[in-house]
Formats: structure tokens, C-alpha cells, sequence
């Protein structure tokens, strides 16, 4: 279990300073599926990288489970981020290595036994729909099967949180659909918790079971995904279901 | 005067692959640390990196042909005498470290910024971010790297010939320049041109046949 406990982040320009995450709080369970959907500038990427351990807080921490991740240092911090598997939005793969090698990096990095990391690989492989494709270098794959790789590689390490930053922006409908597809299949398979941040309605229609409205930097709904769409509280969460229904 | 051209050639060739050799040495370790002591870099140490940017900076700005006469003294002690390849050698690998050094740096400030915060998130510590992220992501441009020092080289150590320091630079000074046979002069430049040249197209050959970004 994940608790966001009055998290506030800002920075600071030289005349201005910008709150980034104004005070939020939110706990997600295991094997949750969830969707934090905001506009330009809500804070989204500012949440994902404190959840990251990239950044910390100015205020409030993250727990997992009773372990306060912003109290973690050194050998403590650098097992608990092999813990968190993130997925990009710009993939951000070994441009020099191929799918195999790519999916077994974070296992290399732990220096796992060669026999043990090839089946994990291919297991990943198959999990993903890429078999026949383990010796292709990056530049080989289309935009959905790159993301299929940094999903792979997300799951390596058998992490109890999947972090996905805009998995889907600069996918087409088509593949996006696949890719949201495999999510799923992946949560019904392996029950990790899954926690897709973006600005698309129609990703957290498809997929999540609980969303979350960001809003200037506060969470400003939190509940399933049909009460809240069903009947939406907050201002921001009508004009995006509005943006959404006039563009259908 | 055949067998001196081939001697040059040879000098010319043993003095420019060991200053490369060294150089690449020393400046592929300053140039790692230069990226990764950066202030948003992945070990950041911004004192480290200011001193050492500034000590890369002040040997670059000597120039080459004062800088092998300063060196002089120590490049005594270190082989011995101050002329000959060898002398050539220490000089052109004090040159080159800091060149090097900032192509190492230039190099892998090409690798994908996502890619290392990735590698963070992923849990890897700074070395494993060099060794396995860095310097495999830039390993084409650090093939060319070595091609271009080379190619400086060639042109420096024909400039240390000025102080007798062997190989073909030393060959056009003292019979091309001294002796007036323009044809030794001219013969030097050739096998120089034609070195520079297959140096260059080797190294890219090797670099373009490593580099996975070719499909
Ligand atoms: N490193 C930073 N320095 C200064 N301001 C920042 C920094 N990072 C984010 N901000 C500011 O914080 C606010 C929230 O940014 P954030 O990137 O989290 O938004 P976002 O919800 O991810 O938006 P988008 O959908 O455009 O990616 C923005 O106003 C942004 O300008
Ligand atoms: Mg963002």
C-alpha cells in the first residue's frame, strides 16, 4: 500500500514561486489499477517524480507500506527504487542494446545469475507479445513494441508498483489500444498495482478502475471511474469530460 | 632515402598510436568525471568539476609548440632525454589529455538525459550509469573520437619534429627545410595525407558497422 501523506512541492524562479503539488494526500492499495488524469501544468509529472524517488518533497512523504521512502538513504534507497518499475512516455531504451539486453538491465544491475535472468527475459518476452524479437536493436521496432520493451523491462525486477508517465501520448489510437490492452492483461495476471498518470480521458475510461483529478496542483477528485465520470464534482472534471464528449 | 621515408612512416605511426593509446587513458577517465560531477550531473562534486574543467582549460590554451619546450624538463625525467620519439610521445600525450577529455565529455553529453534518469529510477548506482549506460550509448562516437585524435596527432607530431622529435615531421624539417629537397617535403606531406585519410575512413567503418542505430 502507497500513502501520499500532504505532499507540497514548488519552485522557486527569481521572483515567482510555483506550487507544483499543493498538499495532497491520496493512499493506493495493492493490486489497484489507477488513473491520474489532469490539463497541461497540474502537477502530473511533478507527482510521478517524487513518487520516483527523482525528487523529493518540500513537505509531507510517501509511504510504502511503513517505510518512509524520503527517510531512505544509500544502499536502503537504491533497493527500494529496483522495488518501482516506471514506464516513459519517450521509452528512453539502450539505443545500443537489443530487446533481450534492454529487458535485462535492471536484473543486471542486481547481478542476477545468467541461467535465472535468460528465463525471467524470456517469460518478460512472451508477457508482452515480442517473441521473435529478442536480437532487434531499438531502432527496429515501431513506437508500440518499444513501449512493449519498456513495459518488459518495467516488470523485471517483479516490482510491486508499476509507474507509467503517459505510456500512450505518442502512440496512434490503434496501438494505443494494444498497449492499454497488455496493462490490463498484466493486472489480471500479475495483480501489480498499476498507476498510469495522463491527459487523456479515454485512457482511464478504457482502463483504470479508480482516477484521480489533478487540478493547479491538488487532487481535486478521487473515486471510481464511474462515479466520478458519472456524476462529476469538481469544475475541471466536467470541462474534461466536456472536452472529451465534443470532440467524440 | 627510401628506407628513411618507411623509418618515418613507422615513427610517425608508433609515435601516434601510443600518444593515442595514453591519451585516450587519461582523458577518458577526466572526461567521465566531468559529465558526472556536473551540477545536475549523476555524482555531482561542482568543485571537482571546476577545477579540473579549469586545468583542462589551461593546458588546451598553450599552444602546442610551447607547450613541448615547457615539458621539456619533465619529459627528461621521464624517458630520459628531451628529443626523439619517445620525448615526442610525452609531450603529445600531455597535449592530447585535455582534448580528449572534452571530446569524452562532448560524447556523452549525447546520450539520452531520459534514459539516465531512467537507469536512476531503475536503481543504478553512478558506475553502473557509466559502465552500462554511458559509455555502451556512446560507443560509436568514441570509435570517431579516436579517429580524430589520431588525425590531431599526426599534424602535432609532425610539429614536434621542429625539436627533433623523429618520425616524418622531423624528416621535412631536416631535409625538406634545411637541406632544400623539396621532393623529401613533398613525399612527407603525401604519406601524411594518405594516413590522415585511411585513419579516417577505418575508424568509420568500424564506428558505422558498431553503431545499432543503423538498422
Ligand atoms: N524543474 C522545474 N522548475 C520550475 N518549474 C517547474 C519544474 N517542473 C515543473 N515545474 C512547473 O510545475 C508545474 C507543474 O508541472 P508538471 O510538469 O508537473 O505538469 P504536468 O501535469 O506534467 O503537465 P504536462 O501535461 O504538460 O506534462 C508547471 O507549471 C511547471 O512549469
Ligand atoms: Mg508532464
Amino acid at each position: 500500500m502507497i500513502t501520499i501523506e500532504n505532499v507540497t512541492k514548488s519552485f522557486r524562479n527569481e521572483n515567482s514561486r510555483l506550487v507544483a503539488l499543493n498538499d495532497v494526500s491520496a493512499t493506493i492499495n495493492n493490486g489497484d489499477f489507477l488513473g491520474i488524469i489532469g490539463s497541461s501544468g497540474a502537477g502530473k509529472s511533478t507527482l510521478i517524480r517524487q513518487l520516483s524517488l527523482i525528487e523529493r518533497p518540500d513537505k509531507g512523504t510517501i509511504w510504502l507500506d511503513d517505510v518512509d521512502l524520503f527517510k531512505l538513504k544509500g544502499r536502503d534507497l537504491l533497493r527500494m527504487r529496483r522495488q518501482l518499475g516506471i514506464v516513459f512516455q519517450g521509452y528512453h531504451l539502450l539505443e545500443q542494446k537489443n530487446v533481450f539486453e534492454n529487458i535485462a538491465f535492471p536484473l543486471q544491475l542486481v547481478n542476477m545469475d545468467k541461467t535465472a535472468m535468460r528465463s525471467r527475459v524470456e517469460e518478460l518476452i512472451s508477457l508482452v507479445g515480442l517473441n521473435g524479437k529478442a536480437q532487434a536493436y531499438p531502432v527496429q521496432l515501431s513506437g508500440g513494441q518499444k513501449q512493449r520493451v519498456a513495459i518488459a523491462r518495467a516488470l523485471a525486477s517483479s516490482p510491486s508498483l508499476l509507474l507509467c508517465d503517459e505510456p500512450t501520448s505518442a502512440l496512434d489510437v490503434i496501438t494505443t489500444k494494444s498497449i492499454l490492452d497488455l496493462l490490463v492483461e498484466i493486472h489480471r495476471k500479475t495483480n501489480v498495482t498499476i498507476v498510469i498518470i495522463t491527459h487523456e480521458l479515454s485512457v482511464v475510461k478504457a482502463v483504470c478502475k479508480r482516477v484521480i483529478v489533478m487540478n493547479e496542483g491538488s487532487f481535486v477528485e478521487d473515486g471510481s471511474v464511474r462515479e466520478v465520470f458519472a456524476s462529476p464534482k469538481h469544475d475541471m472534471t466536467k470541462l474534461l469530460l466536456s472536452y472529451q464528449e465534443g470532440l467524440l | 632515402m627510401t628506407n628513411l621515408l618507411i623509418k618515418g612512416t613507422f615513427d610517425t605511426l608508433y609515435i601516434v598510436s601510443m600518444s593515442t593509446l595514453f591519451a585516450l587513458m587519461g582523458g577518458l577517465p577526466i572526461g567521465v568525471l566531468l559529465t558526472v560531477w556536473k551540477k545536475d550531473g549523476i555524482a555531482p562534486f561542482v568543485y571537482g568539476e571546476k577545477l579540473l574543467s579549469g586545468i583542462v582549460n589551461t593546458v588546451r590554451s598553450i599552444p602546442f609548440i610551447i607547450l613541448i619546450i615547457a615539458l621539456f624538463p619533465f619529459t627528461r625525467l621521464i624517458v630520459g632525454r628531451s628529443y626523439g620519439v619517445e620525448a615526442s610521445i610525452v609531450a603529445l600525450v600531455v597535449g592530447a589529455i585535455p582534448f580528449v577529455a572534452r571530446l569524452v565529455e562532448s560524447a556523452l553529453a549525447e546520450v539520452d538525459e531520459g534514459l539516465i534518469k531512467a537507469a536512476i529510477t531503475m536503481g543504478a548506482t553512478p558506475w553502473q550509469i557509466v559502465a552500462k549506460v554511458y559509455l555502451v550509448e556512446s560507443v560509436p562516437a568514441l570509435i570517431r573520437l579516436v579517429s580524430l585524435t589520431m588525425i590531431t596527432l599526426v599534424g602535432y607530431a609532425a610539429m614536434a619534429g621542429v625539436v627533433g622529435g623523429g618520425g616524418l615531421g622531423d624528416i621535412a624539417i631536416r631535409y625538406g627545410l634545411h637541406r632544400y629537397q623539396t621532393d623529401v617535403m613533398l613525399l612527407t606531406i603525401v604519406i601524411m595525407v594518405i594516413m590522415v585519410q585511411l585513419i579516417q575512413s577505418g575508424f568509420n567503418f568500424i564506428a558505422n558497422r558498431l553503431d545499432r542505430r543503423r538498422a
